[in-house]
């Protein structure tokens, strides 16, 4: 087995016993970028040179017994909508094409200190606003599983990577579905941890109160395992959480008798592809058969999740992002008249389409005339959502659904119906309206050999279950990564020469010019 | 005939608490320091900061909620209003909208006509914008966030006062109030205390409210008056001539004495105000309200009565001394070391408030130290400087703080207690003034008092004058 193939927490004892260097192991990896990129996109930002530099002071501080956790060494990637100080954070817009923050995310910071090297940031919908990573202002990601297919979005640069081997583990945010759902079109697996759990302070805000960072790797070992090393409470975000139980690898047990699984039947119904429903009910069967006590029930409200999110995503996010206007970082138009011209060509020229409709969107259902006939109502749905859920979670520990209702869409084919778009985060986004933690795990492929993830839900804290379930679960199949990664990792090195100048050095950036 | 009007006036009164810190993050306060040198990624807009709410600031606005007799919302939240300008670094202020920290009070003003309530309507936490600086050359603006994030808080009145010494004692209680409570130092020209005022007239004895405006940019008690009776008279001269008045701000011009129209109700924006998702609900609970009640400091009415049964002061010195926070500290600091209170509260009363009046000059300017001004008194007791003396040693004092034993030392202007010396001079006195020795002699009692003034004169004020009195009274016996 080569190194790529390893799966992070595989590498970290590799790396802690001396059987890999970390050396040998981010170099893999930034062979691996050289090779993949060309034809994936999944990175925005590749720092080498930073990576290798800390690549020796890592092992060093390995060597010296200074770094002993499971991910000590192991290189990864960040979507780039994460802060990382000194390192260009775009969020995949124009208006931030040269932003380099003056501080590192909370979250990535905990990672640094669990002794990870991070090799660059990933691709994503632009501000994490779209589902295939397509809205991205520097190109969009490629799914390694088909080249003609989308990755999934946002975090689809994330999870293309990890399913290319480019890295070990990734980390997303997920606003909607934004880590479950491109895990779900890559074959990988991603986590997002229940509201609070993982610090927002150095994530750029899409919709605040939905936002959670999360990991995106190749098993549910490795979630646990980042998951545990991100999540802490945080004094700077005033919604961050004190949690006791945050030993998320303590729940990596094989053994899910009598955990009673739920599966919601709206979630069945009409608009889910069938190869997708009998691929999950299958997975369901698995579980059975290792003693959950699988149940059929009906949630109710499922229809009104998605306009109750695009409302207060979007009221959210037209505030957000109003503080890109070109006066203190990022894009500022050439010409300009005054201040309003200059705030608006701009904003104009430095958002993309789909950031611009959520912006509008979100600033009409603020209006005045309107808050209560839409914010005030979508607040209200989401309660009733919430107490759904409530109710469910007294029956069930885990709720297992699908986490699209579909295998990855081809290119181009979900920007030209944005409703239709919307429509597709139908199963991921209840979870962000209560705050729940969500988990894709893979289970299968489509006819076409495109892959299907299942997601599990569950109540809000309860990630150990998500993580007993999945584990379980991924204990009776292996772990397969798209044909792509291997033939890439084998094929001749072929040296980056994409957009990136030879005058940018050994950081290759999409952005920045 | 005009017809006789009635003025209804609001205040919106800003305050800017007196914390360390910012309102949501560490950041100081304080004044001064190069531009941007206080900014933190919160305070600058930074993509990805996060805001944290500084508990302090809670405390102050409860703290000033309670002595204004508010109702307290015990869950309150804070909402963004959005709007852009290069001052306010996120594009949307984080102020209070649907649940302020405090609502519907009162504060009870004395008037000509007797005591009078005044309606608060609530008591809100927001923050403080940067400031823009124009360039010279007017090529280019610049930004300066020091000021973004200072807490402040904002007093909404009903439209409740008739006048511009209603307005004004309600602000002088305001300000009274809030300086007691040690949450701001309510400085008007230093825009710490800012009043905006929303005034309208109606006919008297109308019902119906008529339509207001906004007066915004005043900075001094002079200034509130003049422009609440130029927005007065300028409202009605409109209602006379057959107008309508217009619902707009307008910002005044102490200079000109005139107010300027800066946009009208059609320009309003719409703030789109919505509950802040990076801060949950601000939960105050009993224990901690309660807390805040017992930990308010003595206020006006408590102090007064205090200094005169504890200092044995006047009424009216007590009504005075307490009428300023600041005020009453320096007595009570200075006090506290040299004893003899009714001496530091004429020091104080007569010498301080004089100068105080003579410059125009805020009370809160006030920076001497009680010390300088216990030993001064001290120098008095122990006949160290005549009064005359001392009262220009307590200018310098007043001005710029000096120690009085050094200046008097290094002034030469301790008294001559030398008898010999004095009666030498004395002699010279009177043998240069004949005529005022026969005047004497006539019965005329005042000619000695001349005598004594032209000693003082040429001790350049050095001596006792009591002594001096004696000592020519017993020469002019002698002759």
């Amino acid at each position: 087995m080569s190194i790529l193939e390893l799966t992070a927490v595989e590498l970290g004892k590799r790396i802690k016993t001396g059987q890999v260097t970390v050396e040998e192991a981010v170099q893999a990896s930034l062979d691996q970028i050289k090779k993949a990129e060309q034809k994936v996109n999944a990175f925005v930002t590749v720092d080498e040179e930073g990576a290798l530099r800390r690549a020796e002071e890592v092992q060093k501080k390995i060597n010296r017994g200074e770094l002993r956790g499971p991910l000590a060494g192991v290189p990864a990637a960040l979507k780039d909508n994460l802060c990382t100080k000194g390192l260009l954070t775009t969020c995949c817009s124009k208006i931030l094409y040269n932003f380099v923050p003056s501080y590192t995310a909370e979250a990535v910071l905990h990672l640094e200190r669990a002794g990870a090297v991070i090799l660059g940031k990933t691709n994503m919908d632009e501000f994490a606003m779209g589902s295939t990573t397509e809205t991205s202002a520097y190109g969009e990601t490629r799914n390694p599983w088909n080249l003609d297919h989308v990755p999934g979005g946002s975090s689809g640069g994330s999870c293309a990577a990890v399913a290319v081997n480019e890295c070990f583990y990734a980390l997303g945010s997920d606003t909607g579905g934004s880590i479950r759902q491109p895990s779900s079109f890559c074959g990988v697996t991603g986590f997002k941890p229940t509201y609070g759990t993982v610090s927002r302070y150095g994530l750029i805000a899409y919709g605040s109160s939905l936002d959670q960072i999360g990991p995106v790797a190749k098993d549910v070992t490795d979630c646990a395992a980042i998951l545990e090393a991100i999540a802490s409470y945080d004094p700077k975000d005033s919604t961050s959480i004190r949690r006791e139980d945050n030993r998320f690898t303590e729940a990596l047990v094989d053994e899910v008798r009598g955990l009673r699984i739920g599966i919601p039947r709206d979630y069945f119904g009409e608009g889910l592809n069938p190869q997708v429903r009998d691929t999950i009910l299958g997975a369901a069967d698995v579980l059975r058969q290792k003693g959950a006590i699988v149940e059929e029930f009906d949630l109710s409200l499922v229809e009104y999740g998605v306009p109750a999110y695009y409302v207060i995503a979007s009221a959210e996010a037209s505030s957000n992002l109003s503080r890109f206007d070109g006066v203190k970082y990022g894009y500022r138009s050439p010409s300009y008249k005054d201040l309003y011209s200059m705030y608006k060509k701009s904003r104009s020229e430095g958002f993309g389409p789909e950031v611009k409709r959520r912006i509008m969107l979100g600033a009409f259902v603020l209006s005045s005339g309107y808050y209560d006939a839409y914010y005030v109502k979508a607040q209200k749905t989401k309660a009733l959502i919430k107490r759904a859920f409530d109710q469910a979670f007294q029956s069930f520990d885990v709720i297992l659904a699908p986490a699209s209702p579909d295998t990855a869409p081809r290119l181009g084919q979900s920007l030209r119906d944005p409703i239709q778009m919307y429509l597709g985060d139908i199963y991921t986004i209840s979870a962000n309206l209560v705050g729940l933690p969500g988990l894709t795990v893979p289970c299968g492929t489509d006819s076409s050999g495109l892959p299907i993830g299942m997601q599990l839900i569950g109540d809000c804290f309860q990630e150990k279950k998500l993580i007993r379930a999945g584990f379980a679960f991924e204990r009776s199949r292996c772990y397969q990564g798209p044909a792509m990664a291997k033939e890439l990792e084998q094929s001749t090195p072929n040296p980056y020469v994409g957009e990136a100048s030879s005058a940018q050095g050994s950081i290759w950036e999409k952005g920045g010019k | 005939m005009r017809k006789e009007y009635e003025t209804v006036i609001g205040l919106e009164v800003h305050v800017e608490l007196a914390t360390k810190t910012k309102i949501f993050c560490a950041c100081p306060t304080k004044f001064g320091g190069a531009p941007n040198a206080h900014t933190c990624p919160v305070c600058t807009g930074m993509p990805g900061a996060l805001p944290v709410l500084n508990k302090q600031v809670v405390e102050y606005a409860l703290a000033v909620g309670l002595a204004v007799n508010c109702q307290v919302n015990q869950c309150c939240k804070f909402d963004r209003k959005n709007y852009f300008y290069p001052d306010n670094p996120q594009n949307y202020q984080i102020s209070q909208l649907y649940l302020p920290i405090c609502y519907d009070g009162f504060v009870e003003i004395n008037t000509e006509g007797g005591s009078k309530k005044i309606g608060i309507h609530e008591v809100h936490m927001e923050e403080d914008a940067g400031k823009l600086i124009h360039d010279e050359q007017g090529e280019r603006s610049l930004v300066d966030f020091n000021r973004s994030g200072v807490p402040l808080i904002e007093i909404v009145s009903e439209p409740d006062m008739r006048s511009a010494q209603e307005v004004i004692a309600y602000l002088e209680k305001l300000r009274m109030t809030i300086q007691y409570l040690g949450a701001s130092d309510c400085r008007l020209q230093e825009g710490s205390m800012r009043a905006d005022i929303n005034l309208s007239v109606r006919e008297a004895g109308a019902k119906e409210m008529g339509t207001r405006t906004e007066m915004k940019n005043l900075n001094s008690f002079k200034a509130i008056g003049r422009a609440i009776e130029g927005e007065r008279q300028r409202q009605i001269d409109i209602l006379e001539s057959g107008g309508k008045v217009v619902q707009e701000t307008r910002r005044w011009d102490d200079h000109q004495g005139i107010s300027i129209a800066m946009r009208s109700k059609e320009d309003a924006h719409d703030y789109r105000y919505f509950p802040d998702p990076d801060l949950p609900p601000v939960e105050i609970r009993d224990d901690w309200l309660e807390r805040i009640r017992q930990a308010r400091p003595e206020m006006r009415e408590e102090k007064r009565r205090r200094y005169q049964e504890e200092f044995g002061l006047p009424q009216y010195d007590a009504e005075i001394l307490t009428s300023w926070k600041k005020i009453a500290d320096v007595f009570e600091e200075t006090t506290a070391i040299c004893g003899r209170p009714k001496e530091v509260s004429n020091w104080l009363m007569v010498e301080g408030m004089r100068l105080l009046k003579e410059k125009d000059m805020d009370v809160e300017g006030l920076d001497f130290s009680p010390e300088n001004l216990a030993a001064l008194i001290r120098l008095v007791e122990k006949n160290v400087i005549n009064r005359t003396v001392a009262k220009a040693v307590f200018e310098e004092i007043f001005w710029s703080d000096v120690n009085p034993e050094t200046y008097v030392e290094e002034h030469g202007l301790k008294v001559v207690n030398d008898i010999d010396a004095l009666a030498r001079v004395i002699e010279k006195i009177i043998a240069e003034n004949p005529q005022s020795v026969r005047d004497f002699k006539k019965g005329k009692k005042k000619a000695a008092g001349f005598l004594v003034g032209q000693t003082m004169r040429a001790m350049e004020g050095k001596a006792e004058p009591g002594l001096v009195n004696q000592l020519v009274k017993e020469q002019l016996s002698l002759l």
